[in-house]
């Protein structure tokens, strides 16, 4: 793959720059050494008076270049020659080291991988449920759940508006540890279609009848209005009574668990939302970013949490 | 030689005009920096609101800050240096006084637009294209009046100061118009011309140079006029002047780079932008050595005179900062100092420590002069305002050193098992006292500009009879 990320420019354009480059350099170091002395005696005080003019009253000496300042800029043009033969910097040409970014970050995740693999290696081979009560493995795990995992789920895992709680009982996939890591290798959509169409009156009719499902406060008429219309349309995927179904993510509408719940408004005000608008929730495939192993010992995390209290 | 000069009769005008709204802009712009500061430490701050958030605030004091208030005290010394320099008014009352106007017009529009969010989200070049216009129209005008007073300077030389300026002048209007090049799709809102890596590229081409012609050349053609002046001292070196001049113009302009190290800028870019950022410290350094020696011989009236001590210190945090910026674009400290605070605390040690202390010392000895005055109404106050700037400054870069250094710490260390040893929250938590401290030296500096106003106010306002009367001794 790292030939792909060469930066190859056209011949032309490779030639201007090293052209450019070194005249800019060339030009700035003959400029030090063309000025650098004077020919004219120092006065009494040691200063070389100038420049036979003056602006607003203004004098100029016309001192040497002090000594120090000008090695200063002779050493960084010595460095800046020394740098780009040996990286990366005057057109195509590589540079004696053959250095590039790419090229260091690899080095880099070659070397993580040869130190830390072992580590996560071997917890792979623990299986899930007894990892889980591992308190070395677990806190490496929780340290891998605050970087990659709590800017949605939170710190302490327990969610948000439109981010499940991983600490309660509730799994809109199922808590198993194979779904557990089914759910982080592959990330999940979930996706409840908007039913808006049905009209403000049986949108009112379907929150009630939700609300009465969990035994919330609720309009008993219009619950009971609302419960056919929950067997037509609702029940396919969240089941006849309204239990939810894991194979497709359909939340369980019987407990108190709450995927999409502001905390500034009313649960009912947030199924009518629901009902009128639907909702897509998605959680990032996480094989590619942290790896198989790493997937392994975040599940048992997960799973630790769904069984904690 | 004859000292004696012929002056003709200036346009002051103009001069006065900038010269009190750098001092205005000055206080608007720094007060909203204390209060993006004292947000990132309480955040409700922000009032809720979207035009009082941190992200639109933000941009607006970068712009008031750098163009209202560094940009009014270019016009206003840059008039008046080049008009004494040279012996010659300026070449148009009219078209100068079209810069003063334009500009304040530019100024007020993005106090007006920045808040309510339209921008181009290029730093500091946020301002939606009608603004661009204008301000690059105004910027061409201003071009031509210091170009064309130059022309009819009753003075063989060019005197190295209006060198930076016109330096400065010419680079900026290059920047502006090449970077803000874009495609209209509405009244308020257009697209970038360039695409990707070359837009991040072309910004900060622009971004860096933006520092190194407008908050450098200019300030140092500010640093050539009223050290010698103010010191009345002659200038150290005019050849190290021909040097540090040209090194410095020429290298500037390659150092952008470094601000997209390690990224999807190509690797050569990135090598250049950090090699010609180190050779950039010796030309910047000329400039230091040129202020800092013309002082020779007079650094006795450091200690009963506080403009000429804003003016050293001025030049004391130029020659720091310009040494931490080489530093900084090296490839491997800047790993570490990327993305964090200390990048804040660079620029606010140039632009606090550098700009703003040079344009304070400078005014200082304008404003009594182009009010026909001998003085500042208290050189007392004055040596308060040197005391607020200085321990504003210190604090600020201060904390934000510890601050930069401790996130970009936070940030890499790994625990054996490497994973992060910290999350990010973790190291916006530890930054909390900086930001305090931060918001302190902030409002150091508000506090120090509102006693300048005070001053500025009485010096102005003195009665005419006060004014003729002998200068009374100075403690």
């Amino acid at each position: 793959m790292s030939h792909l990320w060469r930066d190859v420019l056209p011949g032309f354009w490779s030639a201007w720059i090293i052209v450019i480059t070194l005249g800019t350099i060339a030009i700035s170091a003959w400029l030090l050494f063309a000025n650098r002395k004077t020919d004219k005696p120092a006065d009494a005080d040691g200063h070389v008076e100038t420049t036979d003019h003056t602006a607003d009253e203004i004098e100029e000496y016309d001192n040497p270049l002090p000594r120090w300042w000008f090695q200063l800029y002779v050493g960084t043009v010595i460095f800046a020659l020394g740098y780009l033969l040996l990286y990366p910097g005057l057109g195509n040409y590589a540079g004696l080291l053959g250095w590039t970014q790419e090229g260091q970050w690899e080095t880099e995740v070659a070397h993580a991988e040869a130190r830390y693999a072992p580590i996560f290696e071997r917890y792979q081979q623990v299986p899930i449920p007894e990892l889980a009560r591992d308190a070395e493995a677990m806190d490496v795990a929780e340290r891998l759940f605050l970087n990659n995992c709590a800017i949605c789920h939170g710190a302490n895992a327990r969610g948000g508006d439109g981010f499940p709680d991983l600490t309660d009982d509730a799994w809109l996939y199922g808590g198993a540890p194979d779904t557990i890591v089914a759910t982080l290798t592959d990330g999940r959509n979930g996706r409840m279609p908007a039913w808006q169409q049905l009209g403000e009156d049986s949108i009112e009719n379907l929150t009630q009848h939700v609300l009465s499902l969990s035994g919330q406060p609720h309009d008993a008429g219009r619950a009971e209005q609302g419960a056919t219309m929950f067997a037509s349309v609702c029940s396919a995927c969240h089941s006849p009574d309204g239990t939810g179904n894991q194979a497709l993510g359909a939340p369980n509408l019987t407990d108190d668990a709450w995927l999409y719940r502001r905390p500034d408004q009313p649960l009912a005000a947030t199924l009518r939302q629901t009902l009128r608008h639907g909702r897509s929730g998605h959680m990032p495939a996480q094989a590619d970013y942290i790896g198989e192993d790493k997937v392994h010992l975040v599940a048992a995390y997960v799973y630790a949490l769904g069984r904690r209290d | 030689m004859s000292r004696a000069l012929e002056h003709p009769r200036y346009n002051y005008k103009v001069v006065r005009q900038f010269a009190i709204m750098t001092v205005i802009w000055g206080i608007v712009g720094m007060t909203l920096g204390v209060t993006i500061a004292a947000q990132l430490v309480w955040p409700e701050l922000n009032l809720g609101l979207p035009w009082t958030s941190f992200g639109r605030l933000r941009p607006l004091h970068t712009n008031v800050v750098i163009f209202a208030f560094g940009g009014s005290a270019l016009f206003a010394t840059s008039y008046y240096v080049v008009q004494r320099t040279c012996q010659a008014r300026l070449c148009s009352d009219r078209l100068a006084a079209f810069t003063f106007w334009g500009w304040q017009a530019v100024i007020v529009s993005a106090l007006i637009t920045l808040p309510l969010g339209y921008t181009e989200v290029k730093e500091y070049a946020e301002l939606e294209w009608p603004i661009d216009i204008l301000l690059a129209v105004v910027w061409i005008v201003y071009a031509s009046v210091f170009l064309g007073t130059i022309k009819r300077r009753q003075t063989s030389h060019i005197y190295v100061a209006n060198w930076f300026y016109a330096a400065f002048i010419l680079t900026v209007a290059v920047l502006h118009i090449v970077n803000s090049a874009a495609l209209p799709v509405s009244a308020m809102s257009s697209v970038s011309m360039y695409a990707g890596a070359v837009d991040a590229m072309t910004q900060w081409w622009y971004g860096h140079n933006a520092v190194g012609f407008f908050l450098t050349a200019g300030f140092l053609g500010m640093m050539y006029y009223f050290v010698p002046k103010q010191a009345e001292r002659p200038v150290y070196s005019y050849r190290l002047s021909i040097v540090h001049f040209w090194a410095l113009i020429m290298v500037y302009m390659w150092a952008g780079p470094h601000h997209l190290h390690y990224t999807a800028l190509p690797n050569w870019a990135q090598s250049l932008g950090m090699v010609m950022s180190i050779i950039l410290l010796a030309p910047s350094w000329g400039g230091m050595i040129n202020g800092m020696m013309t002082l020779s011989g007079a650094w006795h009236k450091l200690r009963t005179d506080p403009t000429l001590r804003f003016l050293v210190v001025a030049l004391s945090f130029y020659g720091m900062s310009t040494f931490e910026g080489p530093m900084m674009a090296v490839k491997t400290v800047n790993a570490l100092s990327h993305y964090t605070d200390w990048t804040i605390g660079h620029v606010h040690a140039g632009a606090l420590g550098w700009v703003a202390m040079i344009t304070i010392g400078s005014l200082y000895h304008l404003i009594p002069r182009v009010y026909g005055r001998t003085e500042m109404h208290s050189v007392a106050l004055i040596a308060v305002h040197f005391w607020l700037a200085t321990v504003g400054t210190v604090l600020y870069i201060a904390a934000m050193w510890v601050n930069g250094i401790l996130q970009g710490l936070m940030w890499r260390a790994v625990n054996p098992d490497g994973t992060l040893m910290y999350s990010f929250i973790e190291s916006v938590e530890a930054s909390g006292a900086g930001y305090v401290v931060r918001t302190i030296g902030g409002l150091c500096w508000v506090v120090g500009m509102l006693v300048m106003a005070a001053n500025v106010f009485m010096t102005v306002r003195q009665p005419q009879s006060l004014q003729r009367a002998p200068v009374q001794a100075t403690a």
